[in-house]
Parts: C-alpha cells; sequence; structure tokens
C-alpha cells in the first residue's frame, strides 16, 4: 500500500472518531450544559463524516487501487497526490475550528477562514478529479 | 475497466467538481464580511439556494454513482456462455442514465422550488439503484462459486463444468 494511500485511510479513521465524538456533544446538547459554541458543530459535524472519512478513504484506495496512467513516472501525479491531500485536510481543520466560532460569535476575523477553508477544499476537488480522470481509462 | 465504468466514474467525478464548487460557495459566502447570511425561515436566500443541489450531486451524484462504477467494475463476473462476463449489462446501463436524469430533476427541481421535479427525480434515482442491483445480484457470491448462465446472460444456471 502506498505511502499516500497510508496517510489517507489512517486521517481519515482519525476524523470518523472526531465527527463520532462531535455527534456525542451534538447529541448532549439537550441533556448536559454546553457552551453555545456546539450548537454550530452540526455542519461541520456532517462535513467531517462525508469529507473527512468517506470521501477522503476513496481518495486513498483510489490512489491504490486505481490503473496507473502511463506518464506517471515524472512522479507529478504523487506530488499532486500529496498536495490533494493537505489541502483537503488543511480545508477541513480550518473549517472545524473556524465555522462554529463564526456563527457563533459574529466577529471579524474568523470569516476569513472559511473562506480559505472553502478555496483550499475546492483545490483538493478540483485536483482529485483531475489526477484521477487520466486513471479512469477503458481497457 | 470496462467502458461503462469509465463513464460512470467520469460522471462521479465531473459531480465531485461541481458538489465541491458549489460547496464551497456556500462556505465561502458564510465567511465573507457582509455577505454573511443565515438560512431563512421561510425561502433561500443566497447561497443556501444552492445547499440542496450541493448535497444531491455530493451524496448521490458523486457517492452513490462512483460507488455503483467501482461496483460494476469490481464484482466477481460470471460464466456466461463458458467465458467471464458481468451479465445483464443493459440494468447496469439503464442504472447510469436513471441516475444521473434522477440528479438533474432534483437538482432543477430544488432551484426552481418545484417539488413535482423533485420527487419525480428521487422516483427516477431509486428506479437507478433498483436497476443497479437487478445487474449486481448474481455477481454477489461466493469465493469460487463459478455460476453457469446461457449464452445470453439471463438466468442463474446450474454450476459450471
Amino acid at each position: 500500500m502506498p505511502a499516500l494511500t497510508r496517510w489517507y485511510i489512517k486521517t481519515a479513521l482519525a476524523w470518523l472518531v472526531l465527527a463520532l465524538i462531535v455527534g456525542v456533544l451534538l447529541g448532549a446538547r439537550g441533556i448536559a450544559p454546553l457552551p453555545p459554541v456546539v450548537d454550530r458543530l452540526a455542519p461541520a459535524w456532517l462535513h467531517l463524516v462525508v469529507f473527512g472519512w468517506v470521501a477522503q478513504l476513496i481518495f486513498g484506495v483510489v490512489h491504490w487501487m486505481f490503473p496507473h496512467a502511463r506518464q506517471a513516472a515524472t512522479g507529478l501525479p504523487e506530488r499532486l497526490g500529496w498536495a490533494t491531500y493537505g489541502l483537503l485536510n488543511a480545508g477541513l481543520v480550518v473549517r472545524v475550528i473556524a465555522e462554529p466560532f463564526t456563527a457563533a460569535l459574529v466577529a471579524a476575523g474568523w470569516g476569513w477562514l472559511l473562506v480559505a477553508s472553502a478555496l483550499a477544499q475546492l483545490a483538493a476537488g478540483w485536483l482529485f478529479v483531475a489526477t484521477t480522470w487520466r486513471r479512469v481509462v477503458a481497457r | 475497466m470496462p467502458r461503462l465504468s469509465v463513464w460512470i466514474v467520469r460522471t462521479a467525478l465531473a459531480h465531485l467538481g461541481v458538489g465541491v464548487t458549489l460547496g464551497a460557495a456556500i462556505l465561502a459566502a458564510k465567511g465573507l464580511p457582509g455577505w454573511r447570511v443565515e438560512p431563512p425561515a421561510g425561502g433561500a436566500a443566497w447561497p443556501w439556494w444552492l445547499l440542496g443541489a450541493h448535497v444531491e450531486v455530493v451524496l448521490v451524484g458523486w457517492l452513490v454513482q462512483f460507488a455503483l462504477g467501482v461496483a460494476y467494475w469490481i464484482l466477481p463476473r460470471r460464466r456466461i456462455g463458458g467465458r467471464p462476463a458481468r451479465g445483464r449489462e443493459a440494468w447496469a446501463a439503464a442504472a447510469f442514465g436513471l441516475i444521473n436524469v434522477g440528479v438533474l430533476a432534483v437538482v432543477a427541481g430544488g432551484l426552481a422550488a418545484d417539488p413535482h421535479a423533485v420527487a419525480m427525480g428521487r422516483v427516477l434515482e431509486a428506479l437507478a439503484v433498483a436497476a443497479f442491483a437487478v445487474h449486481a445480484w448474481p455477481r454477489v457470491r461466493p469465493a469460487g462459486s463459478n455460476r453457469a448462465a446461457p449464452a445470453g446472460g439471463r438466468g442463474d444456471a446450474a454450476a459450471a463444468a
């Protein structure tokens, strides 16, 4: 299993654990006194499950199992794969921290972190599409 | 990878690109100073107007469709007419068409606030998955249990010689 795939899968597992912890917090709102920022964690929880866990697991397995493109000897696809991994996870980290605070505290500063997170995740998504597209070929 | 899987997986990738673009627009709009909007109680203001499309394209157009495309490629093939074949390929092709028309209908219906189009789209999506299940059902079997089917591939006949 390639190193990038191992990073993808282990990171996906870590995000899943975190998502489930966030899920516990969201579920405990009615029975425990939790800070208001917890109320704003629902979108982050959803994206931890769908992008942190499911999509990231898919990205890792695709990097491992899909047929390699003929021009793969340059090493560029590998570097783009690492860039995808970095952008996806940096975007998620920033989102998980900034989104609830942006929603709970209408204070300047946090919002620009969300814009940065959006751009990072957008770039990661399209990089994955671009690098995987050439590996999806008929034979 | 069979040609039909290429079509399905590439279409799923296109949905992923569209889905992350819509999601990025929604997330960025949450954070842009002076442009931050909360979900309205009775309507769909920017960028929440895009939320339904984002969810549908990512969950069904990308994730479900990607799984179907990879399953069509990777599930064990059967022996049909003495040769390994996927069988019932028309059902998988129908699933490909139905799921994409369904997602388009749900997205367009959501953006246009047309509940009939959304309902029709969801029916098409359900039919797509049912059609794929008809295709894939005979391919889900224990390892080493090659089944033979008559040339034409409609049945699950007795074990191959």
